[in-house]
């Protein structure tokens, strides 16, 4: 490759990788700030509002990002790589900024839920379109010999566009005012708003660079030779040789990759937030110094299959991931076990406090009790009390949150062994366009690798955190056992992976 | 090797059906035990996602039986024939 070759692919790699993972940042401000935006947009008071929450949390991510696949994949193959990814990006961008922008449920009333599911659903089209396409621009535009290597440049965007949303959301919520508590009122209120609007300055220069790019130069071919599929969709799902191909990368690569992506970086999150009960800012940070160190990795993998093939770097990802996640979860739990932990009864403190509930002569009783242990972790568990003023009235539940500031030693040893699940998503991840641009034909690439894609990382790894959580309230005695649904679908894929899939790299893919 | 592949195929062509049936008892337990908008949802949405994918599975796994995944094809022309 002559240095303008190599300055191309640079560019092209920039181009895509940019808007790609502007894409996944507006993606993820709307599921790392639902707690907020339920409470602006979807009142739990009103059951047909949170009706339009739970839809909003499933459709977007679920359902609507295979058909995303279909209508964007379909348009990528008739009229092009380049429009096709250039309008996913415009409808991603679009719809962020105007979630930024809908007044809240007390202002417009179910006209704002609404608004916002269909926002919200546009989105999870435009991700849906986007990666395939990007993907398979770049590839096109790659020398054989770094296929792997130059696409999983595109691997790292979704990555990083968790971590720049985190980020994002982080600082703006700690920067609204010079007082911290007020700053996060500030942020709850409106400040939330300015992470989505901010996006739109993003989306206009990547619009702007990648208007500058050209067709894909095999795409451009087929075109000028008359050879572009006529319907893609029939093609790709309706002729046996190539739906079987289909089947194969969903059940064999895409499946097992998407729910180890997805345990790596969501379950573990929302598990150390949610069952280890670490502070808010400490369990995002977790994720974002393990991101930060685990990212380069991908490049690593994608290269390394360029020299060994895609196949066995993927497997073995899953492989270690199936035998290690009960013992990486198990020790992020044990790190948090407070019965791990000696206290320090003298510095404990309790205080309470007692406000009456407006319009009414019941009060709410506040006990915050802070709890100090030797190793340097805090504890605090808020009690909220109902006290009601008419006797014999049934006692509420009392509502209890706890929050625990871990150690710098337990904080570091988590980012550990966050990393540790990372690198697993690296391996998965980093050669997988690759391996789907190979296994295609170029007139009908982009809708058929798109397909896979969205159900294995959508459904089978979007469903990850909701069904491991879930299977957590259904057998409430084993914190572990949300593991059971990734374990058993990568069991399933490697299994399948190892017996059908071929570790042949592609020389061709401008056939 | 190869009547291993057809071998397994029996186990996915059965292991799509099975699941589904898994899936569809658990669905209706939990609905039954919190019969509330939220839990209809959440498991008439798992259903109707699993449903297409389980059929696709059946297909993978009949494809495997019938020796399809014998010989992966080595260029675009015998996928596009």
């Amino acid at each position: 490759m002559n240095t303008n070759d190599s300055k191309g692919i640079w560019k092209v790699i920039g181009a895509s990788s940019a808007g790609t993972l502007i894409e996944w940042y507006d993606f993820y401000i709307f599921g790392s700030l639902a707690t907020v935006i339920a409470s602006q947009f979807f009142p739990k008071t009103n059951p047909t509002a949170a009706l339009l929450s739970t839809l909003a949390t499933f459709a977007a991510g679920f359902i609507v990002r295979p058909f995303g696949a279909l209508v964007f994949g379909r348009l990528g193959d008739i009229i092009g790589r380049k429009y096709t990814f250039l309008l996913t990006l415009i409808i991603m961008g679009g719809s962020t900024f105007a979630i930024g922008l809908v007044p809240g449920y007390e202002t417009i009333g179910f006209a704002a839920p609404i608004i916002v599911l269909l926002l919200r659903l546009l989105q999870g089209l435009a991700l849906g379109g986007e990666y395939g396409g990007a993907a398979t621009y770049v590839a096109e535009h790659s020398p054989e010999n770094k296929r792997g290597f130059y696409t999983s440049w595109i691997q790292t965007t979704a990555t990083l566009g968790l971590f720049v949303s985190l980020g994002v959301i982080l600082i703006t919520r700690h920067s609204l005012d010079t007082d911290a508590a007020k700053s996060i009122a500030k942020f709850n209120d409106w400040g939330w708003r300015i992470p989505f609007l901010v996006s739109i300055i993003l989306v206009i220069v990547s619009i702007y660079i990648r208007m500058k790019m050209k067709e894909s130069p095999l795409f451009a071919k087929l075109k000028t030779e008359g050879k572009t599929s006529v319907n893609p969709l029939k093609e790709s799902f309706a002729h046996k040789t190539n739906l079987k191909m289909v089947l194969l990368a969903l059940f064999g690569a895409t499946m097992g990759q998407g729910v180890v992506w997805y345990t790596g970086q969501f379950y573990a999150q929302s598990f150390i937030e949610n069952v280890c009960k670490v502070d808010f800012d400490q369990s995002r940070t977790i994720l974002i110094w393990s991101i930060l160190f685990a990212t380069p990795f991908f490049v690593v993998f994608g290269g390394l299959s360029d020299k060994i093939g895609r196949k066995w770097i993927m497997l073995v990802g899953m492989l270690l991931a199936i035998f290690t996640y009960i013992p990486l979860f198990g020790n992020l739990l044990s790190t948090t076990d407070i019965k791990t932990k000696t206290e320090i009864t003298e510095k404990k403190q309790i205080d309470s406090s007692i406000t009456t509930i407006a319009k009414t002569n019941d009060a709410l009783k506040k006990t915050v009790i802070k709890t100090f242990y030797t190793d340097g972790m805090q504890m605090t568990e808020t009690r909220t009390d109902t006290l009601f003023a008419q006797a014999g009235k049934k006692e509420a539940k009392p509502d209890i949150k706890i929050s625990k500031l871990i150690s710098d030693a337990d904080y570091w040893y988590m980012v550990l062994l966050v990393f540790v699940m990372v690198l697993y998503v690296t391996m998965v991840y980093g050669p997988i366009a690759a391996f789907l641009v190979e296994l295609f034909p170029t007139k009908i690439r982009y809708t058929s690798m798109s397909l896979p894609y969205h159900i294995g990382n959508g459904v089978f790894g979007g469903l990850t955190p909701f069904i491991a959580t879930l299977l957590t309230t259904i057998y409430t005695d084993n914190k572990l056992v949300g593991l059971n649904y990734p374990i058993i679908v990568a069991a399933i894929c490697l299994v399948i992976g190892t017996l059908y899939i071929s570790n042949r790299i592609d020389k061709n893919v401008n056939d | 090797m190869n009547s291993i592949k057809k071998f397994a195929g029996i186990i996915w062509f059965l292991l799509a059906p099975v699941g589904m049936y898994f899936l569809i008892i658990t669905a209706l337990h939990e609905i039954e035990k919190t019969p509330v908008i939220d839990t209809k949802i959440q498991w008439s949405v798992f259903i109707i996602v699993f449903a297409p994918i389980a059929i696709g599975m059946m297909i993978f796994g009949y494809y495997a039986m019938k020796g399809e995944y014998d010989h992966l094809p080595t260029s675009s022309d015998e996928i596009t024939d």
